[in-house]
């Protein structure tokens, strides 16, 4: 994958297929009140992006899954956390939860394992811009915008809000972690 | 206090404390004193708790992060409020944690504080939190616990009390924002208030515009303006324009020993009154490390008035401690660098 070609993809248009793809399923599953929940940083940029396109009107969440990391342990905790926000009860709603790239889905894990700890929800989809192959867990997304194959030591980073640009990193996002799969 | 402390560990050799609290890669290792630590570390903590203030209103009330980890309460000395907070902080990161009251057990029969270390980190603990009459008590902990563990102060003597002045110092940003705009008056006890000491410390490293302390000379250590503060021998003068009022907790045992009049007299003196309190900012906070002498600190009328954040200041006690013990817990990765090849 050359840096060139990365940076060649037109998000903007990525997400406005997205939008539909996510805008049918719905439809077929009869959801109308979805609850849109992005992951920060990236997935957060995602999920207001989809949330315009599907003019939503109820709030959005957001999930910071620092606490919810399964590798703790091994290299202690993550220097700068968000708070996580999910502004309505998510007992029986449908969730769409929302990343920036798809890696290991070790980063998924956590985040239900959250979402759960507020409430039992009726369902949850998984939206994602980048799918990377690579998985470690038996996560799969239901909505996609591009789907890329990297080597293991390739690692793409989404900056943003406006601009929204994918580009290539040497190291994963945090250099103190080894790859995180965020 | 019976527990011997080497004297080589008291007050004079606490400076070099922050370099024990550190990492090589710059993280929090133990928690003992504020005295010395970066702004950045500092900063990490409040935002930290400000990430887990949010978790108790969650359907469960617990995260996973410390799941599987063992903390101990080292209380040598009684406390309730630090004693639960800290209880509840390890229970809501699902650690498990059990707390011993020690002037009450080992000690009573005998056993040293070196010995009571070695019979607890041999029932595999990741981390102590101490409370301790002695100045340093911590301090000598951390310094001789095995690499795995983190150990934090909880109280020692009239030396530091960290968490409660991070508390303070969060309880602070949430309703005045920046730091270096605001005027903080600390009334009562300095000398012998480990709170004082580290909420000072605390401020001046957060880069607070004005600290002042008001008390009177007896209760105030001998070269005050040498900790970064304003003096104040008058509460009418020291209480004027300030944004923020930290009253400390008199200590009723301090009375008779002529270092002060009568509980009446004291509040006279310095009590805080509504009438004294509106010499203030209209919008002053007003704070009490817990518990209140009533009719002696202040007035009841003040600290369950409009601007008390007393009660408040627990609940964030929660928070913060809990952001202490997840950014102190050590890694795997950080026991393999520090342990020699």
């Amino acid at each position: 994958m050359e840096t060139s070609a990365l940076s060649s993809i037109d998000i903007e248009s990525t997400l406005d297929a997205m939008a539909a793809a996510l805008s049918n399923q719905l439809a077929a599953a009869g959801i109308t009140r979805p609850l849109v929940v992005g992951i920060h940083s990236g997935g957060v940029w995602i999920a207001e992006a989809l949330f315009k396109r599907l003019r939503l009107t109820e709030p959005m969440g957001t999930l910071d899954i620092s606490f919810y990391r399964d590798d703790f342990t091994r290299i202690g905790m993550h220097p700068e956390v968000k708070p996580s926000d999910l502004p309505l009860s998510v007992e029986e709603r449908h969730i769409i939860l929302v990343d920036d790239v798809l890696h290991t889905g070790r980063t998924i894990r956590a985040a239900l394992n959250e979402i759960f700890d507020f409430g039992r929800p009726a369902s949850v989809r998984l939206v994602t811009l980048v799918e990377r192959g690579g998985r470690e867990l038996p996560i799969e997304p239901n909505v996609v915008g591009i789907r890329l194959m990297l080597s293991a030591d390739q690692h793409i980073k989404l900056t943003g809000p406006s601009p929204l640009k994918l580009s290539m990193t040497a190291a994963p996002h945090n250099a103190e972690e080894p790859d995180s799969g965020v | 206090m019976s527990e011997p402390v080497p004297p080589a560990h008291r007050w004079g050799s606490l400076q070099k404390t922050a370099n024990l609290q550190l990492g090589p890669n710059g993280r929090l290792r133990h928690f003992l004193t504020l005295e010395g630590l970066p702004r950045t570390i500092l900063e990490q903590i409040l935002d930290t708790a400000q990430s887990l203030v949010g978790v108790t209103d969650r359907t469960v009330k617990k995260l996973p992060l410390l799941r599987g980890k063992t903390i101990v309460n080292l209380f040598f000395e009684p406390s309730t409020r630090t004693r639960t907070t800290f209880e509840l902080a390890a229970k809501r990161l699902s650690a498990d944690v059990l707390t011993m009251n020690i002037s009450a057990s080992a000690t009573k029969k005998g056993e040293t504080l070196l010995d009571t270390l070695r019979n607890l980190e041999a029932m595999h603990v990741d981390m102590f939190v101490v409370r301790h009459a002695d100045s340093g008590a911590a301090h000598f902990i951390a310094r001789h616990a095995a690499p795995h563990i983190s150990v934090l102060n909880a109280g020692d003597g009239r030396h530091a009390h960290p968490t409660q002045a991070m508390l303070d110092m969060f309880t602070i940003r949430h309703h005045k924002g920046e730091f270096h705009r605001l005027r903080v008056a600390i009334v009562g006890d300095i000398l012998h208030s480990r709170v004082a000491r580290s909420q000072i410390h605390a401020l001046n490293i957060l880069g607070t515009g004005e600290v002042r302390v008001i008390a009177p000379k007896t209760l105030l250590p001998s070269c005050p303006e040498s900790l970064g503060v304003q003096v104040y021998h008058n509460i009418d003068e020291g209480l004027r324009d300030v944004d923020v009022v930290i009253m400390l907790r008199l200590q009723r045992e301090r009375m008779g020993s002529a270092l002060l009049p009568s509980g009446h007299e004291y509040f006279q003196l310095y009590g805080l009154t509504e009438d004294r309190l509106s010499l203030a900012q209209p919008d002053v906070m007003v704070m009490h490390p817990g518990p209140i002498n009533r009719g002696v600190e202040m007035d009841s009328q003040v600290a369950d008035g409009p601007h008390s954040v007393i009660l408040q200041q627990v609940s964030f006690g929660i928070a913060v401690r809990m952001a202490v013990m997840s950014l102190a817990m050590r890694s795997s990765e950080a026991i393999a660098r520090d342990l020699p090849a």
